[in-house]
């Protein structure tokens, strides 16, 4: 039934938005994606574009009201999760898709041992006894690298430090050897010493465990360094996807060239920072057509009569923009017999 | 070299903040947050000098006290011939005019219920800089400055992006005719774009009025973009301090070399050779004896566990303090 | 936590001494004189003069302060003066009886409330959470010698399937509990509610349920724990508004309690047993914050660290 060859998991036409008093916010505004196994995708963006709002749609996390599911599925392993019941849905989280999120000093339990937090998870989706869930948890803090894990198992989140439990995080997160591992900024609220050590960790992990990871982040450096293939996301939309070394090396869509200017080198000197002017526009008035036009230096008046599609490329990659659609030769031939 | 010819603006000499912390017992000694422990640094006018550091290396807490946000421990601190930890409370006020703070949330800072007009003619008012009928002259020109329109003098703080409101902030600081801003994490939480655009803002500014900029930073990649020296903290302690194309081209200390070698980069093709850490920041509560680093230094030796290393000289304006060099 | 717990006892003490302060000058103020009343009227001159001599009223404020200070230590806390028995005597006989109805009324308290408060907190703006709440307005609102009254008629005068007042059996005890603790549980109840809603949203519930946990298993296991913590205080708070309570619900209910000791001795002028009564019960609640702290410090062992 299950090919191992196809994508574990598969992202199509998703769309959540959120009804608030202000009107309705096209957060996620129809995003298509696909994971294999083993595999990293990259979701990134600025503030605001919707990638942690994808990120909590697969496991239909997003809090309701607010938000809601409103188009698209997500096949996992074949099987739609926006149509599953509830029950299907508590198999599958925490057990073959598990999380991690940006705040580790928030998103444990205060007051519940964090060895416990971990042996629940096991105790629930491999339904083994206490003592084994006990001894699991125990084994997953020595395979996350915390120091004299029998100790730290009893004590409370407060008294571990953030790179620790984030550790923490991801040893609950991977505890029940899941296919698909979310990670929502898992390393934005650390120092980079500690980072670098975390998503050291996950890499190793994922070597050792072969989920398919994505990683949402605004870090560009994040991406570069872990991910097989990226996704740029600005207002709701997918604008770029891309392998990894060619979104880098051969940027398409003008916000990521913009983005990748703006951003200091660590390796070289610049007098002065390329920017993107204007800001990005709300997602109750979201513009008919692309959503970018009104920072982008090829703007022209196809780009704001109709929003352009993500359309692959010769060379794979696909790219929201009209520049790369037949549409645009044919108005810059008007153009030039004009 | 040629900084040794510029003149210098602020002078800070073995600075040192404690924190006391409150202990369970009544009997056991106070423990003390040694958060700046014993840093002496010189900035020259009309440069940038960044310092960066991890969480709890002291590197906010430095500003805070150069200011007197916090009363120092104790230390010296020299600005244009005086002490200005020794000085009173109204010629502390004045020098205030002179040295200004842009802070990390510029939401946090700004009173949500002044206009922008309000918030800028507060700022000039208390230093009297401007006599009241220039003011909206004045005004109009700050606006100008950072960027902003002249129809945001009605508007409150809640109405501006993040960006915006830190032009805002940087507006605030400028009414004032500072000679030297301090920058705490100025645009640490703002999205690259706009990141991008304050940082070009504020060194158009520093052209323009000849500022000098003391920035606080945990980010390298902006430190490298900004500074003209940089100034590596580790634990309340200056590991080094350096020119930056020193610093960033050869560093000695092994933090300020593992730290660089933590930056994720933005290019998928490099391949480093990469020193990662191991272990925790140690609490600041109780530091470790001799070199705070060599906990978790990768050519830590016996000598480092005992002996304190001195802040050395070890090329032209590079100073590291290692036992190793 | 040890060294936290003896410094909390330790700082009882001077909060005890100042609440015998307060409460010795509070009766100096009380108009009439005990000893007028005491010798009753048409008295002479000279008999008044005696029983205040006998009594000490005569020395200076400072020296009756110190001497009734020395007493207390002694467990002496006079005698009464209308029957001449020793204070703590009567006391003794009716704290059992003051303690056993406040128990009852701080369970009922706590059960009730925080039962409603969960119901409200499971499903928020639902009838059940709508009608839950506005019942705990109305507890709220209602002043408790209405709302004992009311009781008292339908449960004893109207269905007669509990007695009317009196302190024999457990059956005597259900109608002044509830007026007692109906109040608190209202408090409780929108407290429960309130700090469910606050913690549900926190990311750790978003991680519980990341995790595949069912919802009974979050709202018990990962949220009531953390919304209990400012619960706990208010529950300790309310125990104070309790301890007042008895003295009307004493009163109605004819309880021979210690609210209505004081109520009685109040009346009489008897100085010594309001003193000794009003002590006792300042005592008793010294105490009872005593344990909320060290409570809430075992449920919140962050604040150690802070």
């Amino acid at each position: 039934m299950y090919d191992s060859d196809k994508p574990v998991l598969e992202v199509k036409g998703l769309k959540t938005h959120l009804t608030t008093k202000n009107g309705v916010s096209k957060a996620v505004d129809g995003i298509d994606f696909s994971l294999h196994k083993g595999e990293t995708l990259g979701i990134v963006g600025e503030s605001g574009c919707g990638k942690s709002m994808t990120s909590l749609s697969i496991l239909r996390l997003i809090p309701s009201p607010p938000g809601k599911i409103v188009d698209g599925s997500i096949l996992f392993k074949g099987k739609n999760i926006v149509e599953m019941s509830e029950d299907q849905l508590r198999k599958i989280r925490g057990n073959e898709i598990s999380m991690i999120f940006q705040e580790p000093m928030t998103s444990l339990n205060p007051v519940i041992p964090v060895g416990e937090q971990i042996a629940e998870a096991l105790r629930l989706h491999q339904k083994l006894g206490k003592k084994d869930a006990w001894q699991n948890s125990i084994e997953m803090l020595k395979l996350v690298g915390i120091p004299s894990p029998e100790k730290r198992a009893k004590q409370e989140p407060f008294q571990l430090s953030g790179g620790m439990r984030q550790r923490v995080m991801i040893a609950m997160a991977l505890a029940c050897r899941p296919e698909v591992l979310i990670a929502d900024e898992p390393t934005t609220a650390l120092d980079v010493t500690i980072q670098a050590q975390i998503l050291e960790l996950i890499k190793k992990l994922q070597a050792k465990i072969g989920m398919g990871v994505i990683m949402i982040t605004h870090d560009l450096g994040v991406v570069a360094e872990t991910c097989d293939k990226v996704a740029v996301m600005y207002a709701g939309n997918i604008v770029e996807h891309a392998p990894t070394e060619q979104l880098f090396s051969d940027p398409k869509h003008p916000y990521t060239k913009g983005l990748l200017n703006s951003l200091p080198r660590i390796y070289e000197d610049q007098d002065e920072l390329a920017t993107i002017e204007g800001n990005v526009p709300s997602p109750y008035h979201l513009p008919e057509g692309c959503r970018f036009a009104s920072r982008c230096a090829h703007r022209e008046a196809i780009c704001d009569r109709k929003l352009p599609e993500l359309i692959e490329q010769s060379d794979g990659v696909k790219v929201r923009c009209w520049m790369y659609t037949d549409q645009w030769a044919l108005h810059e031939e008007k153009e030039e017999v004009l | 070299m040629q900084a040794q010819t510029r003149k210098v603006i602020l002078q800070v000499d073995h600075l040192k903040q404690y924190f006391p912390v409150k202990t369970n017992s009544l009997f056991k000694p106070k423990n003390y947050v040694k958060a700046v422990d014993d840093v002496s640094f010189k900035l020259y006018e009309g440069e940038t000098l960044s310092i960066v550091g991890e969480s709890g290396c002291g590197k906010s807490t430095t500003g805070r006290a150069i200011l007197r946000l916090d009363e120092p421990t104790s230390g010296k601190v020299h600005y244009s011939g005086k002490n200005i930890l020794e000085l009173n409370k109204r010629d502390m006020r004045k020098l205030r005019g002179d040295l200004q703070v842009i802070f990390q949330d510029p939401f946090a800072s700004l009173n949500p219920r002044q206009t922008v007009k309000q918030i800028l003619n507060e700022a000039m008012a208390i230093q009297e800089v401007v006599p009241k009928k220039e003011r909206l002259e004045r005004l109009l020109e700050l606006l100008s400055y950072v960027g902003l329109p002249p129809e945001s003098l009605s508007r409150y703080p809640h109405e501006f992006s993040g960006g915006q409101r830190q032009r805002i902030g940087i507006a605030r600081a400028l009414a004032v005719d500072p000679r030297l801003i301090i920058c705490d994490e100025a645009v640490s939480a703002l999205d690259v774009s706009i990141q991008a655009q304050i940082l070009n803002l504020l060194k158009k500014l520093q052209r323009q009025f000849g500022l000098t900029f003391l920035f606080i930073s945990h980010d390298l990649s902006v430190v490298r973009h900004i500074s003209d020296r940089v100034m590596v903290m580790y634990l309340g302690k200056v590991v080094e301090i350096a020119e930056k194309k020193s610093l960033f081209d050869q560093s000695f200390h092994p933090y300020t070399q593992a730290l660089l070698s933590s930056i994720p980069v933005p290019n998928p093709k490099l391949n480093r050779d990469r020193v990662i850490l191991k272990g925790d920041i140690p609490s600041p509560i109780d530091p470790p004896k001799g070199c705070r680093f060599h906990t978790r230094c990768p050519f830590v030796m016996d000598r480092c566990k005992t002996e304190e290393p001195e802040l050395r000289e070890v090329k032209a304006n590079h100073f590291v303090s290692c036992h190793l060099v | 936590m040890m060294m936290f717990i003896l410094r909390r006892i330790f700082q009882t003490i001077p909060v005890m001494i100042g609440v015998t302060f307060v409460v010795f000058f509070i009766m100096q103020l009380v108009p009439g004189d005990p000893a007028v009343l005491l010798a009753g009227e048409g008295a002479s001159k000279e008999t008044i003069e005696g029983i205040r001599e006998q009594l000490g009223l005569n020395q200076p404020l400072y020296v009756q302060y110190t001497d009734y200070l020395m007493n207390i230590f002694r467990g002496d806390l006079g005698v009464s003066l209308k029957n001449s028995q020793p204070v703590l005597d009567e006391i003794l006989v009716r704290l059992p009886i003051t303690i056993e109805l406040a128990f009852f009324s701080i369970l009922i308290t706590i059960v009730l409330g925080m039962a409603a408060g969960i119901i409200s907190a499971i499903k928020p703006y639902s009838l059940t959470d709508v009608s839950v709440m506005l019942i705990a307005l109305l507890g709220i609102s209602l002043p408790s010698f209405w709302f004992g009254l009311m009781l008292m008629y339908l449960f004893s005068v109207k269905l007669q399937i509990l007695p009317v007042a009196g302190w024999d059996s457990i059956l005597h005890i259900i109608l002044p509990a509830v007026t007692l603790g109906a109040g608190g549980a209202a408090i409780v109840a929108r407290m429960t509610r309130s700090s469910m809603l606050e913690v549900i949203r926190q990311d750790y519930i978003r991680t519980a349920r990341s995790k595949g946990l069912r919802e009974t298993v979050i709202i018990y296991k990962h949220a009531l724990r953390n919304a209990l913590i400012p619960v706990i205080t208010v529950v300790g708070l309310q125990f104070g508004a309790l301890l007042g309570g008895t003295v009307l619900v004493e009163s109605i209910f004819a309880i021979n309690g210690l609210g209505r000791m004081i109520v009685d001795a109040i009346r009489m002028r008897d100085l010594p047993i309001v003193q000794g009564g009003v002590l006792c019960a300042s005592l008793i609640f010294v105490i009872v914050n005593l344990f909320v702290d060290i409570f809430y410090r075992f449920f919140n062992k962050r604040i150690e660290l802070n």
